[in-house]
């Protein structure tokens, strides 16, 4: 494993790109530089680009113009070497029959070529990385027979077997409970501990952004970069969701919250004093909120 | 005896080696088909590839290399046209393969003196398997065992997350290719035994049947492959007893399989149901027929 100083080449550096899949691109002049060993995190509304960003590094992304290095080679057409993806796992394909095992050794499904079934090779990575992802013992299971977070490492294990560099996670802490989010932040950890770079994707601004070394604030570009304590104010997040933020800091923590629903609520209650028929059950959702700029949630942008 | 009478019939060992050989080429070829959610191309297939049989006809070209090279250009415009996000892959085999065989017919229908030679070529003929058809399919059935052994790990992760699979280096555009060509090979091959209207069916049933009872790919494969040489063989022998086209009897007993299997599936998740509290797990059976 080589350390930072060793590889003073960027794990990922884009220059002027402009992208997108049809007639209107999606991401316009971006310059990004990503440091190897970084643990990165790309928020940013729905549809601001977030997951293109991530293909583009994948070379899945039609160009219109601009540069894209990873690892200091320049991403054409197709993959480069050294990277693994993860998708999200509402994309997968949950009755497909296949077990644990099979889905992970995909990972090295161009490594052992011609035989069908898996080499010795095969067996003792997929020992290691089930082993490390604490999941050994479910390696005949068929993927529907897991719980949120034995899936999230059954699809990480399939991206580490691979050993790549870089490892590109789309939305890794979506629909899953906050327990499970924790483990998988903290296993991400671990990772980009042993010099992996890390780059993943999440709308959770206070769960999950707020606690990574780094963000990159995207909507149609790269808004801000950097420390969250230094890019989290309310004008980078105004501008990157469209919508009026507040910062809240307290002891070393750092809230962001959202001022609508806080608005929305104002509305309702007023609406609800004009209303007589209301019911019980909004009663108890509007007090059990009373304290939006605390408890409210991350905005995820949806329109 | 009654079970080997219909084997002192040399056109009979011909139909019977065929059909069950063309069984298990669809059978082995439809799961990727079922499980990649195209089910209805191997119906579309035919239809064009009878497109290609009466141009290769009318123009005098050999019908395996004429049919083949056309369900081989279908089926690699179906792959492009469904890529290009505008137009979803059943849409796709509809407009392409209709139209193919609208070709044909039109074909057909200004020269009417041919009309009962492609009747065959639309329910099946099993009486008029040559020896040449035997080593066509002999061949296709080798060289696509083949395409599938080798190619195993890269098709399976292919088929299962194809946006994923080019990012480990599957060859994505590679294998849609080959798996084109074997497909194209298949239905050219097995048209003769099951007809272009009742191909689907092989390439469907048992792959869908062969579900119901494994969660796990590689059996599924191979049991559907088993499963397809099996409704083959014996479809034939039914065909032979009960006097009925060969390709209904082998369709109409797949179907018999699939209906058992969908009943044993259903009592084995009930009895799993009711064994323990709660919601009954999802089994391949609910979720295939959600």
């Amino acid at each position: 494993m080589g350390s930072l100083s060793d590889a003073p080449t960027p794990a990922v550096s884009i220059s002027g790109l402009t992208c997108g899949y049809d007639v209107r691109p999606v991401l316009q002049d971006v310059t990004l530089s990503i440091a190897a060993g970084q643990f990165v995190g790309l928020v940013g509304p729905s549809g601001a680009g977030k997951t293109t960003l991530l293909r583009v590094l994948l070379g899945m992304v039609p160009r219109v113009s601009g540069a894209v290095h990873v690892l200091g080679t320049p991403v054409r057409h197709g993959p480069p070497a050294g990277i693994a993806y993860v998708p999200q796992l509402e994309t997968v394909d949950w009755n497909f029959p296949v077990t644990v095992e099979e889905v992970v050794l995909m990972g090295r499904a161009m490594k052992t070529w011609p035989w069908p079934w898996p080499s010795q090779a095969d067996r003792t990575h997929l020992h290691r990385i089930l082993g490390r992802l604490g999941i050994n013992n479910l390696a005949r299971r068929h993927i529907r027979d897991l719980s949120g977070g034995q899936q999230q490492r059954v699809f990480l294990a399939r991206a580490l077997i691979s050993e790549p560099r870089i490892l590109l996670l789309d939305e890794p802490t979506s629909g899953v409970d906050v327990k499970t989010r924790d483990e998988v932040l903290h296993l991400l950890s671990d990772i980009n501990g042993d010099g992996v770079t890390v780059v993943l994707t999440t709308h959770e601004l206070n769960a999950v952004a707020a606690h990574l070394p780094q963000v990159v604030c995207i909507n149609g570009g790269v808004v801000a970069h950097g420390d969250p304590d230094d890019v989290f104010t309310p004008d980078v997040l105004s501008r990157t969701y469209g919508a009026d933020m507040q910062v809240v800091r307290q002891d070393g923590l750092l809230l962001v919250a959202d001022i609508a629903p806080h608005r929305l609520r104002e509305r309702l209650r007023h609406s609800h004093e004009h209303q007589h028929a209301a019911t019980e059950p909004w009663h108890a959702h509007v007090h059990a909120h009373a304290v939006p700029a605390v408890t409210g949630s991350a905005p995820d942008g949806e329109p | 005896m009654p079970i080997l009478e219909p084997l002192d019939y040399a056109f009979f060992r011909n139909g019977l080696v065929a059909a069950t050989l063309a069984g298990a080429l669809c059978g082995l070829l439809g799961v990727y088909i079922v499980l990649r959610g195209m089910s209805y191309i191997g119906h579309g297939l035919s239809h064009s590839v009878f497109g290609g049989a009466v141009v290769s006809y009318f123009i005098d070209w050999n019908f395996y290399i004429g049919a083949g090279l056309w369900g081989f250009l279908s089926a690699v415009l179906i792959n492009a046209t469904a890529r290009g996000r505008r137009i979803g892959a059943d849409a796709a085999i509809g407009i392409i393969t209709t139209s193919s065989f609208a070709f044909g017919v039109a074909l057909i229908s200004r020269g009417r003196s041919f009309t009962r030679n492609f009747e065959a070529a639309l329910f099946g003929n099993i009486l008029g398997v040559t020896v040449t058809d035997l080593w066509v399919i002999g061949a296709v059935t080798a060289a696509v065992t083949a395409f599938v052994f080798f190619a195993y790990k890269q098709l399976l992760f292919l088929t299962f997350d194809p946006d994923v699979a080019p990012v480990y280096g599957v060859p994505a555009g590679w294998l849609d290719t080959g798996f084109a060509l074997a497909l194209a090979a298949t239905i050219v091959a097995s048209m003769q035994i099951v007809g272009v209207t009742l191909i689907a069916a092989t390439i469907v049933i048992p792959p869908v049947t062969s579900r119901l009872l494994t969660d796990s790919f590689g059996r599924m494969l191979v049991w559907s492959a088993v499963l397809g040489a099996i409704t083959g063989f014996m479809g034939m022998y039914l065909s032979y007893h009960l006097n009925v086209a060969s390709g209904a009897s082998i369709v109409l007993l797949g179907a018999a399989g699939f209906v058992a299997a969908y009943a044993y599936s259903s009592l084995r998740r009930r009895r799993m149901a009711g064994g323990a509290a709660g919601p009954a797990p999802r089994t391949a059976t609910a979720d295939l027929f959600d």
